[in-house]
């Protein structure tokens, strides 16, 4: 589904990806682990297509396609979803009018009619009661206000709405309690099939208990050093980064 | 950001979709302004002597004035020797219906949306059609008479409801006011006429539709709202004109008295033509808006969106004299281009009590400026008086203007007021977030534009505040830098 070949990306001029090689089946999990500053937000906001980022070299297909050819909006319509680490808020601008805007943008892009408004409001209610969520939230103007909890909670619900193919979920366990982290983790999981893929961007072994990868790399200066299977998370936690830091130096 | 950009230029400039301009028989006078041509106006009109007499002091008036410069605004002096004062549909017989309205006129309301015939009309809506100096039609009368409204145009009126008129007109905007409203009072050419009796709450929004057509014409429409003790009115304004590379003056008076516990909600969305991208041609747009609250517990409340206009200079006002009376006003106020805005308010506190809460929001793209100008004056008859004021800014590039001119004048020790300014700028974090949800950058823009203006938005009659979105979206493209 997703290949990526000899990444190398910049932000201000600073090389913060050189040279990443990834393959993501459809029904996997990959994890991606390794300490501050080793690029792995970098490497979703790359993926998502974030301008602030730019690509020196490599490339990147999904399903085929030059995934880095790609408008962001086209990204996503492709099927890439970003969960935020930081989900940004939009003062006004109700949920329900801001998934409205998404979901029938990418019914546009599939070259299908937009839904009617009460399907929408079907779909979103059905949406809801999956990812256990308040039905007020949908109420309220995009992530205003929201609590961190909230903020995250609403990310997977909009994970849910959108039905991506690709999900990048970019830190996802900062800043949530235990009650929300098994929430957040369980919608994910409910929405996961056979046919879509996760990445997991993330420091501690603690998500990984709920959402549990098949693969674990390991990013450290803009590459992925280690490669192996869930294992080595539990390694990580005990010894921390060190041992890693010390067997490729700078 | 630079792909989108290229985009969003490209997309710029979709066009004003008013545009257009139509082929109608008109019958004009020549250019110019002096004594006969006051004196023609009203003539043609077939006014009675004392509105003759109105005109003329107002004329008289307009002679020691000049053009008001205090505003952050930057125009030549406008030349009253090149307008034509009076341009009119062709006369017709007496219309007995609206069947007889010109087709060629309804054809034009028509292709703005505007329905001017009852049985095709947008539900509970009561709408005076009003095509440069000349209301063509007044739907509903019948069934707003019942109530004993009185809903026609301002020229009919004059010969109708004379004790009205005379009693109300120029009571609240004096001739004497600007010089803007001397040259309205002196050559107004039509508007809308509404009275709302004792106790009656008018049972539809009320609307009055202006159109410039005509070239060199200036528009000088005149409007008077009456809500009577107990009464209620809500009143939609809304306005275009043709796309054409010259200047055209609109300035208009809007005057409006609330009687005891008497409410009137005024609602406008102008979207007059803006003039091109390099700020050729549009409307300057000279207003004098005011509304007294006579009454004790009276309000009125004003709602503007401003789309449109080369200039916009105009404050909507409200002289608070009725112990308890309320005074709102709601802005959105966006200028792209080369477009230029100074508006904002002055909330009068006179009587007891009395309240007033000023919602600003204004909207700056490409090389416009605009500012909000208010003044709050607390007199010392006001005691406990309560002023809450919020203008925010929201600015697009880095080309464009903001100011903010808050005034504020306190004569009593128990006043309140509250001010609370922001400035702000849509961020590259909240368009990327919308983009990788699949929403495209234009229509995300629009959507973080709408949500700002919510506050404000959220006021408007249901079928107005859909058509402000849009216009909110379509002026806005092509503006993200």
């Amino acid at each position: 589904m997703l290949s990526i070949k000899d990444l190398h990306a910049t932000v201000d001029n600073k090389e913060i990806l050189r040279g990443i090689n990834l393959e993501v089946k459809p029904g996997e999990t990959h994890a991606i682990m390794g300490p501050n500053g080793s690029g792995k937000s970098t490497l979703s906001a790359v993926l998502a297509g974030n301008p602030a980022y730019t690509v020196t070299a490599g490339s990147v297909t999904l399903n085929g396609k030059d995934l880095l050819a790609m408008k962001p909006e086209d990204r996503a319509n492709e099927g890439v979803f970003l969960s935020f680490q930081y989900p940004v808020e939009i003062p006004g601008v109700s949920m329900a009018n801001f998934m409205k805007a998404a979901v029938n943008g990418k019914r546009k892009y599939q070259g299908l009619d937009p839904l009617s408004a009460s399907d929408f409001l079907k779909l979103m209610n059905e949406k809801k009661k999956l990812v256990e969520i308040d039905s007020k939230l949908t109420n309220r103007a995009v992530n205003e206000g929201f609590s961190g909890g909230e903020k995250k909670k609403n990310e997977i619900f909009q994970m849910a709405m959108l039905q991506p193919c690709l999900r990048i979920l970019d830190e996802t366990d900062s800043g949530l309690d235990i009650d929300a982290l098994r929430i957040v983790a369980n919608g994910v999981n409910k929405l996961k099939t056979p046919e879509n893929a996760t990445i997991v961007i993330t420091h501690y072994q603690r998500l990984l208990d709920y959402i549990v990868p098949d693969f674990i790399h390991i990013l450290y200066h803009g590459r992925i050093v280690m490669t192996a299977d869930k294992s080595l998370a539990l390694d990580l936690e005990k010894r921390g980064y060190d041992w890693i830091k010390e067997q490729f130096p700078d | 950001m630079a792909d989108s950009t290229e985009i969003l230029k490209e997309l710029a400039q979709e066009g004003y979709e008013h545009g257009f301009s139509s082929d109608i028989e008109t019958e004009t006078i020549a250019p110019g302004l002096d004594e006969q041509v006051v004196r023609l106006i009203s003539q043609k009109k077939g006014e009675p002597q004392w509105m003759l007499d109105f005109r003329l002091r107002a004329y008289k008036q307009l002679q020691n004035m000049r053009q008001p410069r205090w505003a952050h605004l930057h125009f030549p002096t406008v030349d009253l020797q090149k307008i034509i004062y009076y341009a009119a549909p062709k006369k017709r017989e007496q219309l007995n219906s609206l069947d007889e309205v010109d087709p060629e006129i309804k054809k034009t309301f028509d292709r703005l949306g505007i329905p001017v015939k009852e049985q095709e009309k947008l539900a509970g809506v009561a709408v005076d059609a009003v095509l440069d100096s000349t209301s063509v039609s007044t739907t509903y009368r019948e069934r707003l008479a019942k109530d004993g409204i009185i809903f026609c145009s301002i020229s009919e009126a004059v010969k109708t409801h004379p004790d009205l008129v005379k009693k109300y007109l120029g009571s609240v905007v004096s001739f004497a006011d600007n010089y803007f409203a001397a040259l309205n009072s002196a050559v107004f050419s039509d508007g809308s006429f509404v009275y709302i009796p004792k106790g009656v709450r008018c049972p539809m929004d009320l609307s009055t539709y202006f159109r410039i057509n005509a070239q060199n014409t200036g528009q000088f429409e005149r409007t008077l709202i009456i809500a009577d003790d107990d009464a209620y009115v809500s009143y939609l304004e809304g306005c275009t004109a043709p796309m054409r590379d010259e200047n055209q003056l609109h300035a208009a008076i809007v005057e409006i008295v609330t009687e005891n516990r008497a409410e009137v909600k005024y609602s406008t969305v102008q979207n007059w033509y803006p003039g091109d991208k390099n700020g050729k041609g549009g409307i300057y747009n000279f207003v004098t808006k005011r509304a007294l609250c006579r009454g004790v517990n009276s309000k009125v409340s004003w709602t503007q969106v401003e789309t449109g206009s080369a200039i916009t200079w105009k404050y909507p006002s409200c002289v608070l004299k009725g112990d308890g009376s309320v005074g709102e006003f709601y802005s959105v106020a966006m200028t792209n281009n080369y477009q230029q805005a100074d508006t904002g308010t002055k909330m009068i506190h006179i009587g007891k009590n009395t309240r007033s809460t000023i919602i600003s929001k204004g909207i700056s793209a490409g090389h416009s400026e605009n500012s909000y100008r208010g003044l709050v004056k607390v007199a010392q008859s006001a005691d406990e008086a309560r002023n809450y004021s919020q203008c925010d800014s929201l600015l697009m590039g880095d080309k464009c203007g903001a100011h903010t001119f808050p005034y504020a004048d306190v004569a009593n020790p128990t006043a309140q007021i509250e001010h609370e300014a922001t400035t702000s700028k849509i961020s590259e974090d909240q368009l990327f977030y919308c983009n990788q949800r699949g929403i495209p950058t234009e229509e995300a823009v629009g959507l973080i534009v709408n949500g700002y203006a919510r506050d404000v938005l959220k006021r408007l009659p249901m079928e107005f505040a859909v058509e402000a979105q849009k216009l909110l979206s379509i002026s806005l493209e092509g503006c993200v830098g």
